[in-house]
């Protein structure tokens, strides 16, 4: 766009502020409820000025959710899925970009593919490894045969097992591969002149050391990028952590907050799911400012 | 310092040949240039001896082994790329030290000589400055001091002046010269420019499409290039090249009726086609019509301060003619050239190869099928 005049420009902005406007309302809303009392935060319509109950509230939220477990668990399940997704997808693309091995290419598409298939669509097997992480080992074992000779053997029947249900691997695991970190750390190794590995090799660094001295430094932006994004996403993440803890000492905060919402004959008392609210939504936005330098140099440019 | 040989090195992209069968003997110590046109196989001839390059058939030796087979850091290469490569993430320092850091040495040692080579390429002020905080030759110093700091056997220098300005290649080049005398390791540099190759190598060598055209010191290919494409290639400016035919009396037809005198003892039949050059600088100029003089157009004259390139029209061809005289001659004046039969080049009109009694041979052919 090159067009500047005063009239295109009053319109963008008007547009720019409309969007800001719908993009905060719900936010003003939940802030606004977070400081009434549960008379005040009924009336219809809600008053635009905030109250001043909004620390009761939030005391009120953080004991009847357990929000300080909670918390703690979302932050360690966010942060070990972004830090895997970080870790895997260097690897993974490392290797595509710069090895040439026998079935390079199908293994690109594998991981392609998988774009395709998010955890929401293979939930059931993937339920179901998690139930018994060895179990596709066992199906193997027992297709083979090896299950049914080492039983004639020995005696013994193979029965590997290794439950996560209702574990921090449970809950983790299922969602540490990622096609598009991979993709975006591949695009950024794309950028990295041949050059640079060959001066490498030259001065005698293998592999593993070029990954280490010279890609990970490079990196950085795009990993803290990679990392922040993860994590939001991460921490926003319901289905799963819902379906694999059942045990409440492994919930994470935000199924947690099921149970602040009124039920429909409870007493409506949404000034105290609203702080509950805004106590869970506080991390992941305390995480975006604080990166967010970092985060959209990593998006846009590479370093020279 | 180490010798290094190469035996009938060849290089195929699948089915795309880009080096066929390339020769050569580099003593130990010597300042090898490799020079060609873009795309003649140049960089690829010099990975395969870094080790960058996988050897598609043939043979690399340094010091007598044969290292096909072995890894670019068990070569004792050391090598400066064009465009530098440095790590841009890490200082100066680190950049030069860096290999002395992968084999393993200890914080001090390397320390140590990381300023010493520091120190002799300049470089002692700038050692804490990231790559990205320094000039274009500032930057090559450090290339060159992260290849010196192996004290390697064998330098490889593929285009490490072409991103220069020309002030600085000129002072690059006398620098790199100076310390391959200090160093006495074996170099190979390539190159596309021929005033720098002329200048660098004890041993120039000229490559055409994958191929070695002639190997040998820059005087002798000076003066008896091996062909047309030698020719035309090495010298500055290059040489003037003439097409036409032996007339009955056996002088050169180059423009009918116009003719030129030939050496002596060649032996051709009339109506051979050739091709015959001669060096601007071995042409002076006459008036014109002067006896035994040809006839050209002045087009423009240069002024080298040291001396002049007129450039002419000679037979609707361009014609160059160097002097380190004082020229009167105008652009549009006629005038006469002398071209003295000794000093002119004939070449066969299709191959392009010279036709002398006493040429060299060419060098060796690929020895494999
Ligand atoms: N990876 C590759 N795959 C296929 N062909 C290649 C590859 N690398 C180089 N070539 C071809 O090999 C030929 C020689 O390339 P090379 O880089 O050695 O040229 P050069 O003499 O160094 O040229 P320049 O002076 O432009 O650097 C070129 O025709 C190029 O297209
Ligand atoms: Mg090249």
């Amino acid at each position: 766009m090159v067009e500047r005049t005063p009239i295109f420009n009053a319109l963008c902005q008007i547009v720019l502020l409309l969007g800001l406007a719908m993009a905060l309302l719900p936010f003003a809303i939940v802030i606004i409820a977070a400081t009434h009392d549960l008379r005040t935060v009924n009336i219809v319509p809600l008053p635009l000025t905030p109250g001043s109950h909004f620390l009761d509230n939030i005391a009120e939220a953080w004991v009847r959710a357990d929000l300080g477990r909670k918390l703690f668990n979302s932050v360690v399940f966010a942060g070990c899925v972004a830090a895997g997704k970080v870790i895997l997808s260097a690897m993974a693309a490392f290797a595509i970009v710069y090895f040439r091995f026998p079935g390079r290419a199908a293994i690109f598409w594998a991981i392609f593919i998988t774009l395709m298939l998010p955890l929401e669509v293979r939930i059931v097997p993937t339920y179901s490894v998690a139930a018994n992480a060895l179990q596709p080992f066992q199906a193997i074992f027992d297709v083979v045969g090896l299950t049914g000779l080492v039983e004639r053997l020995t005696g013994y029947r193979i029965a590997l097992e290794w439950p996560l249900l209702n574990s921090y691997p449970g809950l983790i695991l299922p969602l540490v591969a990622t096609a598009t970190g991979t993709f975006l750390y591949r695009q950024f190794y794309l950028t990295i002149p041949e050059e640079l590995a060959e001066a490498a090799k030259m001065d005698g660094s293998g592999p593993l050391r070029f990954f280490l001295d010279m890609l990970l430094p490079l990196s950085r932006p795009n990993m803290i990028a990679l990392f922040t994004i993860m994590f939001v996403w991460a921490w926003n993440q319901y289905l799963w952590p819902l379906l694999v803890t059942t045990d409440p000492n492994f919930g994470i905060a935000v199924t947690e907050l099921k149970t602040l919402i009124p039920s429909e004959f409870g007493l409506p008392d949404w000034n105290v799911a609203m702080a509950g609210t805004l106590l869970i939504m506080l991390p992941p936005l305390v995480l975006v400012i604080l990166m967010q330098r970092w985060f959209v140099r990593g998006l846009i440019a590479s370093e020279k | 310092m180490a010798s290094v040989t190469l035996r009938a090195v060849k290089k195929s992209y699948g089915k795309n040949a880009v080096v066929h069968g390339v020769d050569l003997d580099i003593p130990a110590g010597t300042f090898v240039v490799i020079l060609g046109p873009s795309g003649c196989g140049k960089s690829t001839l010099l990975r395969m001896i870094a080790g960058l390059e996988e050897i598609t058939a043939g043979e690399v030796a340094i010091g007598g082994r044969i290292v096909n087979r072995l890894e670019p850091r068990r070569r004792g290469c050391a090598m400066v790329f064009q465009n530098y490569a440095l790590y841009p993430h890490m200082t100066v320092a680190e950049n030069i030290g860096y290999a002395l850091k992968v084999a393993g040495l200890s914080q001090a040692e390397r320390r140590a000589r990381v300023e010493k080579v520091a120190e002799s390429l300049g470089l002692a002020p700038f050692l804490d400055r990231k790559p990205a905080a320094l000039s274009g030759g500032q930057r090559q110093r450090v290339a060159m001091g992260r290849a010196m700091i192996r004290e390697p056997s064998v330098f490889l220098f593929d285009e490490p002046l072409s991103n220069l300005d020309a002030r600085l290649r000129v002072q690059m080049r006398a620098e790199i010269r100076r310390l391959h005398q200090r160093l006495g390791a074996t170099s190979i540099f390539v190159t596309h420019d021929q005033v720098e190759a002329m200048t660098l190598a004890d041993l120039l060598v000229v490559m055409n499409e994958g191929r070695i055209e002639q190997a040998g010191s820059p005087a002798e290919l000076y003066a008896k290039p091996i062909s047309r494409f030698v020719a035309s290639f090495v010298g500055a400016p290059p040489m003037n090249l003439m097409d036409g035919r032996i007339a009955a009396n056996g002088e050169f037809l180059y423009d009918e009726p116009r003719r030129l005198a030939l050496p002596a003892g060649l032996p051709l039949a009339a109506g051979t086609l050739l091709t015959v050059g001669i060096r601007p600088e071995a042409v002076t100029i006459v008036a014109p019509g002067a006896p035994g003089s040809i006839r050209a157009t002045v087009d423009v004259v240069e002024e080298l301060g040291a001396g002049r390139v007129v450039h002419l029209e000679l037979a609707g061809q361009p014609f160059a003619v160097a002097t380190a005289g004082a020229v009167t001659v105008r652009p549009g004046e006629a005038v006469g050239l002398v071209l003295p039969a000794e000093t002119l080049h004939v070449f066969e009109n299709g191959s392009g190869k010279r036709l002398d009694i006493t040429a060299r041979p060419a060098e060796p052919a690929a020895l494999s099928a």
